[in-house]
């Protein structure tokens, strides 16, 4: 076993924990985060994309024994108590979601693409950074439109994802 | 309310707990003491088990139980079923081979389910998957459809020589082979529709549990129809009676129809709780996934289209090689005959059309239902054939579909169908102005100009959903009746629950069922809760597939309101002391005709339980009311939808360019969400069309077996879709409303193909249109067309 501490959504997390275990597996089996999902098992699909001090990764492809002492923000930690993050604000807003599996992967893989691309970012842009996130029932055109918005909205909101990393 | 009410495009009430991953998978359940299931599989397409040796792996570490399918027929548990008789011309019964949920004595696809082990952990499972000892006797596999029957091929079941499961027809062979005989011009093409997985985003999983104190189990598992789970395990699979079998469906992430069926790994799951005594956990492997969810399609087809000297259509014809894989899954039979053929009509007035299908066993994963289901594969045989019969004979492809389309309503197909209401012209014209046809002249030239090469392809599609009525599908050998089941609780502070047997896994029934009560009842949807998903809560129903939620389980809501407005009228001219028949509902109001006595539906749905101001034996306390409806007809959504796209002749890559699509889903309850809809339907066909197809070598292994080699729709392989609507209401529900789920799946295979052999001057191409077959038959352009 493994001693982990690490900070997730704002939170000092310790844990002993096989030093097998994948990123995606700490937080959905030990710490009951199950807002990651895992959609594959080749890391395609995008479904459990979290943010690893501030960067987009996929969860399914980092040891959590290599995050010690990182700071992880999930889906869950996103929103600022019961405010929701501009990101999540505009999915629900623009209908970017139907069965909701890919929802947060796509969210946190959103986010990320406005905090590298800024407020102004493009479709083309959007569409090619969306490559690793797979969605089956949206055809993308939802969510492609949700990222545009959410990206405005980020810029003029305060603090953007760093409110509810804090 | 209206602002709430049907036609309103109100945000979502699920969305909220799945944007801030509060959403409840199967996988996000846990149950106290649970354990884990880990399926070992056939590494081989085709053999006899010789032997299997679990004493290695009984002896690994943390492993509870190791089961083959001797213990599954020791303790009686039957096969997996097919709910869907078939009848060959001949009118012998389909030949259907027995589908253990764990082999016995053989396996028939690369996947088959061997054995099960349960373990403490999932890691143990796996690792005691692999000390399992199988002795196989290879046989040949056989995985073409188009070669499957022929002699000399292995035998895959003792119970279907040659490998054949029917040989079915329908329609007027005479009338269609003297239509041909006589006709001015045919059209003829060698068709494969492409074999998909279809991937829902969530992999399928199954938790079993089973209380010894109260001899009860319960599943949780991905179904898009829990109850006819609970059917299926109870009364075929010899689980449980169903009093004793609680089936549950929490959120499920996406069906396109893998998750309608009943399969080995849940059957398994719920079986062994009991054996081990523990609750036992599955979740699929995306690997998993692609062995064994059904797979869709896989159609081999030589059709043909006769004419006269106008360009009127005479006749069609079509034979087709359908395979069903390795096992009937659960309607595998019905999808490329009563779900396909009745189809071939399209949207023309065809005097005559015969259709013959061969269901084929192969070694491959069963194949059933995916998003369309029979229909993208009629509707793609028809639009295929219309273009090039078009493009032969010198017409243009829009103006010759408008001179072949059906004009009056109802209109009686020569298969089966009766159209009740359409109007394709509408459809036709308003797609032709979005998409700017007037102008694709000089964008081809713009095109040619930079070097590339522009094509535009049309696809006007019907599809039959809102499956269905029950006599009629019975008539045709389904094994249960199509109906929905409502029930509407009204509590005492006038806040609803709605329970439905419709299942929704992404369609946002939570919204739209609340939108049709706010209308129907006038409650505000923030009061209305929509419970589905639960045989303990709701009592039967069929679920969610072949776009019938709106129009069969909406509609079932629908009566049940009625009902409680029929009741609520009694309980307020008690209490108003008024005539019965002098009551009036509206906008959520009971008012007494000619009079200023009036009472909200909250102050009705009091009075009816406090029930101190009526006769109880006039009428019952309590305000809850329930419907079984059952359409008296299929719905007919169609449309026409236009892909234009633009290839570089160096690459073969092919871009969308524009994509418009004019729907007629008759009423829409939410235009927000069943743009939603179409947009998912159009990627996934255009999947199909350009990236999707499942590969399997010559000795029966899946070559596109991860997310790695099957080339799933991504952002950037799709354009932004122009959507709009026409509106013919359908007559045949009170709603009005048709269906929109498996629309852009139907109609966009052929919107693009035909955009791509515009642009390539070929009449042809297979599915999937990839960029190296693209570039291949770019080399076989003309030279001066491909340089220009």
């Amino acid at each position: 076993m493994t001693k982990l501490s690490l900070t997730v959504n704002g939170r000092r997390v310790a844990a002993d924990i096989d030093p097998r275990t994948l990123l995606v597996d700490f937080l959905r089996n030990d710490l009951r985060l199950t807002g990651t999902h895992v959609g594959c098992d080749t890391s395609q699909c995008g479904a459990c994309t979290v943010h690893l001090d501030g960067r987009s990764v996929k969860a399914c492809a980092v040891l959590a024994a290599s995050c010690e002492g990182a700071d992880v923000v999930t889906i869950e930690g996103l929103a600022s108590g019961t405010t929701l993050h501009p990101m999540q604000e505009a999915f629900r807003e623009h209908h970017a979601l139907q069965c909701g599996f890919c929802t947060p992967g796509m969210i946190m893989a959103g986010v990320d693409i406005v905090n590298r691309h800024g407020a102004s970012v493009d479709e083309s842009t959007i569409r090619k950074e969306l490559e690793g996130n797979i969605c089956r029932c949206t055809g993308y055109h939802n969510i492609v439109r949700a990222i545009e918005t959410g990206a405005a909205t980020m810029s003029s909101a305060q603090g953007g994802t760093k409110i509810a990393a804090e | 309310m209206t602002d709430q009410g049907i036609g309103a495009s109100v945000k979502r009430k699920e969305d909220l707990r799945f944007i801030t991953g509060k959403g409840q998978y199967v996988d996000d359940i846990n149950r106290h003491g649970q354990t884990y299931a880990v399926f070992a599989r056939s590494p081989v397409a085709h053999a006899t088990i010789n032997n299997i040796d679990v004493s290695e792996a009984l002896a690994s570490p943390g492993v509870l139980g190791v089961y083959t399918g001797a213990d599954l027929a020791a303790d009686k548990i039957g096969g997996l079923i097919c709910g869907w008789m078939i009848h060959s011309k001949d009118g012998s019964p389909m030949k259907a081979g027995a589908h253990p949920a764990l082999a016995q004595g053989k396996v028939r696809y690369v996947g088959d389910h061997v054995a099960v082990v349960i373990a403490e952990t999932l890691d143990q499972a796996k690792d005691a998957a692999a000390l399992i000892q199988v002795d196989y006797g290879e046989l040949p596999a056989v995985v073409d459809v188009a070669t499957a029957q022929a002699a000399g091929k292995a035998q895959i079941h003792d119970e279907a020589p040659g490998n054949t499961v029917y040989q079915w027809h329908l329609g007027d062979k005479d009338a269609v082979d003297a239509a041909f005989s006589n006709a001015a011009h045919v059209t003829k093409l060698d068709i494969t529709n492409n074999r998909l997985v279809p991937n829902a985003m969530e992999p399928r999983a199954a938790i079993g549990d089973y209380d010894a104190g109260q001899d009860q189990f319960t599943l949780y598992t991905t179904s898009q129809n829990p109850h006819v789970a609970r059917l299926v395990l109870s009364a075929f699979i010899g689980i449980a009676p169903e009093h004793k079998l609680r089936v549950i469906a929490p959120d499920v992430g996406g069906g396109f129809g893998s998750k309608i069926f009943i399969y080995a790994e849940e059957t398994v799951c719920i079986w062994a709780a009991k054996k081990i005594g523990r609750p036992v956990k599955w979740v699929a492997e995306r690997t998993e996934a692609f062995l064994a969810d059904a797979h869709g399609r896989d159609h081999v087809t030589t059709a043909e289209l006769a004419l006269d000297a106008s360009g009127k259509i005479l006749a069609l014809r079509a034979n087709t090689k359908a395979n069903l894989g390795a096992y009937l899954s659960t309607f595998a039979s019905s999808v490329p005959t009563y779900l396909y053929a009745p189809l071939l009509s399209g949207q023309y007035d065809i005097p005559a059309i015969y259709c013959e299908v061969d269901g084929v066993y192969t070694t491959t994963t069963p194949v059933d239902a995916y998003r369309g289901a029979g229909r993208p594969e009629a509707t793609f045989v028809v639009e295929r054939l219309l273009e090039v019969a078009a493009r032969q004979t010198g017409r243009d492809p829009a103006e010759f579909r408008r001179m072949n389309f059906i004009k009056s309503f109802p209109h009686q197909t020569p298969v089966i169908m009766a159209y009740d209401a359409g109007n394709y012209g509408a459809s036709l014209d308003k797609a032709l102005e979005m998409a700017d046809y007037k102008g694709l002249a000089a964008r081809k030239a713009a095109s040619a100009k930079a070097g590339k090469l522009r094509g535009l392809g049309f696809s006007a599609y019907i599809e039959a959903c809102g499956i269905a009525p029950s006599r009629a599908v019975g008539s045709l050998g389904a094994g249960v009746g199509l109906w929905e089941s409502a029930e509407i609780r009204v509590n005492p502070v006038g806040t609803i629950e709605v329970l439905t047997g419709s299942h929704s896994h992404g369609q946002g029934h939570e919204t739209t069922f609340a939108q049709v009560i706010a209308s129907k009842l006038g409650v505000p949807i923030d009061q209305v809760s929509i419970v589905h998903g639960d045989t303990d809560k709701v009592q039967m129903g069929m679920g969610t597939y072949g776009s019938r939620s709106g129009a069969v389980g909406a509609s079932a809501i629908v009566k049940a309101a009625e009902k409680i407005v029929a009741k609520g009228k009694r309980v307020a001219a008690a209490c108003m002391e008024v005539p019965e028949d002098s009551v009036d509902f509206e906008n959520g109001e009971f008012l007494g005709r000619g009079t200023n006595k009036k009472m909200t539906f909250g102050e009705v749905a009091l009075q009816a339980y406090v029930a101190h101001k009526f006769d109880p034996e006039v009428i019952e306390p309590g305000l809850k009311e329930g419907s079984f409806y059952d359409p008296k007809n299929f719905t007919f959504p169609s449309g026409v939808h236009i892909a234009e796209v633009e290839i570089d002749p160096d690459t073969g890559h092919t871009r969308i360019d524009r994509w418009t699509a004019v729907d007629d889903f008759g009423i829409l309850i939410n235009p927000m969400i069943v743009e939603g809809q179409v947009h998912g339907g159009i990627a996934q066909g255009v999947g199909q069309a350009m990236l999707e197809h499942t590969v399997y070598d010559e000795n029966g292994q899946l070559i596109t077996g991860s997310l790695m080699d099957y080339a799933m729709p991504r952002a950037d392989d799709l354009p932004s879709y122009n959507v709009a609507m026409t509106t013919t209401p359908c007559p045949s529900n009170p709603l009005g409303v048709k269906g929109c789920g498996e629309a852009g799946a139907i109609a966009a295979p052929p919107a693009v193909i035909n955009a791509i052999t515009d642009a390539l001057g070929h009449e042809d191409i297979a599915m999937p249109a990839t960029p190296q077959a693209v570039w291949r038959a770019v080399q076989k352009m003309p030279r001066k067309m491909a340089a220009e």
